[in-house]
């Protein structure tokens, strides 16, 4: 009987203490979405104060009591934040897709076909993944200064296509798919190109989607290139636009027409997220570098 | 099979073939070169001569000098603080089901959003307004503290801000990486553990900490490469003119050499990049030696 009772009391208290630890765990990790949370709440907060509301806050006020949408028209008029859009799209659209064709052509090739050099030149193109981009960065800009391609969209897009990493990765994924299909194409007469066309690119796609998103990330963040080869607004992207609206403002300094900026510009890659979530957090985590 | 084939295959390699040698191995070698040529003139593509004196200039360059301690400082602050806070909050994510999946989504969002705009975000949490002295003073008000100028107040404050943002942005992608790592321990190991009666801390130590050693030394060795290169980030809170703010980066002392103000010297910025790669190749190796001692493959 009595040890009946204690060992309802240690079962009692070992569900006690998990129920404590896992009160610990959440409140912990709610702190911490807290954390992340809390600057994108305050920049679409402030992005709806009015200009004279916020700079006439005491005290910083954590809700709206008269939310507006005037900090919107301000940043998309007052400012080319429509024309930063545009290049931005252009700048991603086509960098984005000569990557993937150049891509999907090489990882085909070093997957697939077979010639002589082949490991050679594979290893050489691999060992290229650990030069910085700091370092040849400077001859890009002095290149493109003397072709006379600053403030073009040649001069954007250029150095910008080419990632070892997803070749790599191509070619990895390319690798898994059996030889005997290639070879069951080539009986049917079909040629390599039509080969990769109908038969790979279909069952690589979950890892192209993978590469396609984060590629449109980085374009969409892009900054220091495009900073260094574009001193014209007309050619800025939404990254050098939100620097130049920090700079110079909008003729004063208005922070709740800025955090509009911030918002727009912030909108459709959350959005991207939001979508494909899946395919951007297992590319991620299989690809290991940030840009 | 037929030889014409082979050929062929160049083809397909031909466009990045071309796209690699032009933007990647010709810079390269290129900045060898810039790096020892002394007076290099922009306009004219004239030089003096060759030699060192290009690196001898950096090293003697006070910005550069303030450059590298800047550096420095935000190396050791964050990679530690972030790699450790990831660990934590990994290690908290493994032992919930409910919600887990939702955590992770927000965890994740500084990932994909614009530095240069989530940066400004901080700035305002941290820049006092017309009549009050920012959110961030009205926290330290709270607690009794003293006002704090957080933008163009003392070295610390801003160093401050530096770090809490640098730890705040990458740490999605460790968080996420630590996360798997975590999720591939066998869930046997733990259950021989509690059979024979081990506690939480010595599994912790005996089962998962080997486990995941190689995850964790991978995330060590790029956290530290990233923070070297740390430049956006600054920009984004202190802008364009680092030098003024005092807090420009090794990276940042790069792009200013070459554009910018204080620009259009190639030769510095080629000297300042090449020294920063042989401090990053150091502190990489050395943490490779450290890992080939500590990490179980």
């Amino acid at each position: 009987m009595n040890e009946n009772i204690d060992l309802r009391k240690i079962k009692k208290d070992s569900v006690k203490r998990e129920l404590i630890k896992k009160i610990l765990i959440y409140t912990f990790l709610s702190i911490w979405c807290i954390i992340i949370l809390f600057p994108f709440y305050w920049m679409i907060l402030t992005s709806l104060k009015g200009y004279a509301e916020y700079n006439s806050e005491y005290i910083p006020k954590f809700i709206s009591l008269e939310p507006t949408l005037d900090n919107y028209v301000t940043a998309f008029t007052l400012v080319s934040l429509g024309r930063y859009f545009l290049n931005t799209l252009i700048f991603t659209v086509v960098t984005t897709s000569l990557m993937m064709v150049v891509t999907t052509l090489a990882a085909f090739a070093f997957s697939r076909l077979d010639f002589k050099g082949k490991n050679l030149v594979f290893t050489l193109v691999l060992a290229l993944m650990m030069i910085p981009n700091e370092l040849v960065v400077i001859t890009n800009y002095t290149t493109m200064v003397n072709l006379h391609l600053r403030n073009t969209f040649t001069g954007l897009i250029l150095p910008s296509v080419t990632s070892v990493f997803y070749i790599y990765l191509l070619k990895e994924n390319f690798e898994q798919i059996p030889e005997s299909l290639y070879l069951a194409a080539k009986v049917d007469g079909k040629s390599d190109f039509e080969y990769l066309v109908r038969v790979m690119i279909p069952i690589a796609k979950p890892t192209m989607v993978s590469i396609l998103i984060l590629k449109v990330i980085e374009c969409w963040n892009a900054y220091v290139w495009p900073r260094l080869v574009t001193d014209n607004p007309n050619y800025y992207l939404v990254s050098n636009g939100i620097q130049e609206i920090r700079e110079n403002g909008f003729g004063r300094e208005n922070i709740p027409a800025m955090m509009a900026a911030v918002v727009s510009i912030s909108i459709p890659l959350i959005i991207l997220f939001l979508i494909f979530r899946k395919q951007i957090m297992t590319g991620v985590s299989r690809s290991g570098t940030k840009g | 099979m037929a030889t014409k084939h082979k050929w062929k295959a160049w083809l397909y390699l031909l466009p990045a073939l071309a796209f690699l040698a032009f933007f990647l191995v010709y810079p390269l070698f290129d900045v060898v070169i810039y790096s020892f040529e002394e007076g290099y003139n922009f306009v004219t593509q004239t030089r003096y001569g060759i030699g060192l004196y290009n690196y001898s200039y950096v090293l003697h360059d006070p910005y550069f000098l303030n450059a590298i301690k800047n550096t420095f400082i935000m190396v050791i602050i964050t990679v530690p603080i972030s790699t450790g806070l990831s660990l934590l909050i990994s290690l908290g994510l493994s032992h919930i089901k409910t919600l887990r999946n939702m955590y992770q989504t927000i965890y994740f969002l500084p990932y994909v959003t614009n530095t240069l705009a989530v940066g400004l975000v901080f700035m305002i949490l941290f820049k006092p307004t017309e009549y009050s002295d920012g959110l961030m003073n009205m926290l330290i008000h709270m607690f009794g503290g003293e006002t704090i100028d957080f933008i163009n107040g003392p070295y610390a404050a801003k160093m401050f801000v530096m770090c809490t943002y640098i730890i705040w942005i990458v740490m999605p992608f460790k968080i996420l990486i630590l996360t798997s790592a975590l999720a591939s321990v066998p869930e046997q190991f733990y259950d021989a553990a509690r059979i024979d009666g081990a506690s939480s801390f010595m599994m912790f130590r005996k089962i998962t900490l080997p486990v995941i050693s190689p995850s964790l030394f991978y995330l060590i060795i790029t956290g530290f490469i990233g923070a070297f290169k740390e430049y956006s980030d600054a920009v984004a809170l202190f802008g364009v003119n680092l030098n003024s703010a005092g807090m420009n980066t090794i990276v940042g002392y790069v792009y200013d050499m070459l554009y910018g103000d204080s620009g259009g010297y190639p030769s510095y910025a080629s000297a300042a990049a090449i020294i920063l790669f042989f401090i990053i190749l150091v502190i990489t190796l050395i943490n490779l030696g450290i890992s080939r001692k500590k990490v179980h493959y």
